[in-house]
């Protein structure tokens, strides 16, 4: 049985960069609940099967290490809101790097 | 606003009250040509936005690859600090918003680094030896350059805007995590110092990554905290990131543990966070507070299937490992009877490999080190260059030094054909052609340049000839001029005293 409390969705919501509304909170809360109790079953298997993350059979598929023609920069920089000097330009950074 | 707190404490009075703990998380930049899930160029000092294409800037549908070399790099550094291999090892999205990273996420690996569990035992200055664990090594990508505008430092605070060169975005990243190193006591600086040393060397000597810190190539951030002495129970750690010297390794370590004990001294808490160094004042100063793992709603790549590497090619790749560079040094000393001193002066004048590959060129020891630590220690001084960048090779070296000892050239004219090679006239034989440089060994040719000096100097021939004959070196200087220094003034000796009838 998950607990999701509206302060979790709060916090997901802005580590997602959502805007939450007051009402969404509750909504969302409720539903995440009976999506995790439902994902949760999962745990119910079996300890030994182990977690599948790709249903393809596949492995090893690599590339050479041989480059390639990259994009044109002013192409790029033209589908960008803003650009200065070649280089992207976005607002000021408020938080430090993660 | 920025306000620099004291560290209060030296280590030696920290270590009276606490044990620090450390651990060391090293990011190495791979010197692969593309990327490490696309076919851009992964170059240092492009410019800006060059090396970008749909992958690496995240734009929708576009599929990453990984690279296999950088695969391959990334279990050659493992086996070299004798971890284990995983035999399925994937990658992860690690989940954060910052202008740097235009995906929105950094493809790293998570529960399943690729090589984990080994150690790199490391070389401390008296000589000793201190055992630092490895965790784990995994792959990631690394992120893009922020320039940030306006305001008066440059720097991310106050300024107006930032500009974002994402030619870096998705360059192969090794990270590289020790498990905590406990007991260091006073000397934790020096093991944090010592340890990413030979981390450097040991990674520069697989030629995977040019391991440069100052170009960023490779990084380190330091975690340390402060248990109460006898304690087992770590304390609350900090992050100081990207500290970019060998010497900044040690001052942050030990700054960081006088910073530490003064707060706990005091009766207050150290606050988990990230410290940014600063390289002028030696001190940290706090970041942000650091986020939980779960904030990073880490999962599965679903982009990207497994990687299994097969035993016979680890087992190749271990095959390939080169000597550790300390141990590679400590038998060269001995090879070449080299005294501690006369090693050191080699290292630091960074000439010890060129002079390893004269030698395997086919020189002398004692010939190539005095080749490189002399002669053209002075040239590369005089043009400002290092000596690796010296327009000579090992082999070209090689060849002047075979030259002089088959009797084709004097010391004096050696370096001349050096000057040659370094001014771009060729190959040593070529300048030895161009410039017509070859000692004059044409007996016939230096008889009558010494009969004409015996003649021109009667009084000095008589002497020879009663038996001074010391006296020769007057010829012998006369013929050396005349042939412009290109003969061997072994041999005019012997043939002044064969001329004038005396017997040496």
């Amino acid at each position: 049985m998950s607990d999701i409390t509206r302060s979790d969705v709060a916090h997901l919501a802005r580590l997602a960069r959502l805007a939450v509304t007051d009402d969404e909170l509750d909504v969302f809360s409720g539903q995440l609940d009976a999506i995790l109790d439902t994902v949760g079953r999962v745990s119910e298997i079996d300890d030994d099967v182990p977690p599948t993350s790709h249903v393809a059979p596949l492995t090893n598929v690599l590339r050479a290490d041989e480059p390639e023609p990259s994009l044109d920069r002013e192409a790029v920089l033209a589908g960008a809101p803003a650009a200065e000097e070649g280089r992207f330009r976005v607002p000021r950074i408020l938080g430090e790097e993660p | 606003m920025t306000t620099v707190e004291a560290a209060p404490y030296t280590v030696e009075e920290v270590c009276e009250r606490f044990d620090p703990v450390m651990g060391l998380e090293v990011h190495v930049e791979l010197n692969t040509a593309t990327k490490m899930f696309c076919g851009c160029r992964n170059e240092f000092g492009a410019e800006p936005n060059t090396n970008i294409c749909p992958v690496c800037l995240g734009l929708p549908g576009a599929l990453p690859r990984v690279n296999a070399r950088a695969v391959e790099s990334a279990v050659t550094i493992g086996l070299a600090l004798n971890c284990s291999v995983r035999e399925r090892s994937g990658f992860a999205r690690k989940n954060y918003f910052y202008p740097d990273m235009p995906k929105n996420f950094q493809i790293s690996q998570y529960e399943d680094p690729i090589v984990f569990d080994g150690y790199l035992d490391v070389p401390l200055d008296d000589g000793s030896t201190w055992r630092v664990e490895i965790e784990r090594a995994h792959m990631e990508e690394d992120t893009g350059k922020s320039l940030h505008m306006g305001g008066a430092t440059g720097r991310i605070h106050g300024a107006d805007y930032s500009l974002l060169d994402y030619n870096r975005a998705g360059v192969p990243l090794i990270e590289i995590v020790t498990r905590p190193i406990v007991g260091a006591g006073t000397r934790a600086p020096e093991v944090a110092r010592a340890y990413v040393s030979a981390l450097r060397d040991v990674v520069k000597g697989l030629g995977v990554s040019d391991v440069r810190m100052d170009q960023g190539s490779m990084r380190c951030d330091a975690n340390v905290s402060l248990m109460p002495k006898g304690s087992s129970t770590f304390g609350t750690r900090t992050e100081t990131k990207n500290v970019n010297s060998l010497r900044s390794v040690e001052r942050a370590v030990r700054y960081e543990m006088g910073r530490q004990a003064g707060v706990l001294l005091s009766g207050g808490t150290v606050r988990q966070e990230t410290r940014h160094f600063d390289e002028q004042s030696g001190t940290t100063s706090p970041g942000r507070a650091k986020e939980t793992l779960a904030d990073y709603r880490y999962f599965p790549e679903p982009d990207l299937v497994p990687i299994e590497p097969s035993a016979e090619w680890v087992e190749g790749l271990r095959k390939e490992l080169p000597e550790r560079p300390w141990e590679r040094r400590a038998r060269i000393q001995s090879d070449w009877g080299l005294s501690d001193e006369e090693l050191r002066d080699l290292v630091n004048a960074d000439a010890l490999d060129l002079v390893a590959a004269t030698v395997d060129a086919g020189a002398s020891s004692e010939s190539a080190r005095s080749w490189w630590v002399s002669y053209l220690a002075q040239q590369a001084n005089t043009q400002g260059v290092a000596l690796t960048e010296l327009a000579i090779t090992p082999e070209q070296v090689a060849r002047v030094i075979a030259l002089v000892s088959e009797g084709t050239l004097t010391n004096k004219l050696a370096r001349q054909v050096v000057d040659g090679v370094l001014a771009g006239e060729g190959s040593p034989d070529d300048v030895v052609a161009g410039r017509g440089l070859a000692v004059v060994s044409d007996d016939s040719a230096l008889t009558a340049a010494v009969d004409e000096a015996l003649a021109a100097q009667p009084a000095v021939a008589e002497k020879i000839r009663a038996g001074k004959t010391k006296a020769a070196g007057a010829i012998v200087g006369a013929v050396m001029k005349a042939t412009r220094g290109q003969a061997d003034a072994a041999r005019v000796n012997e043939l002044v005293l064969e001329r004038v009838g005396a017997s040496s």
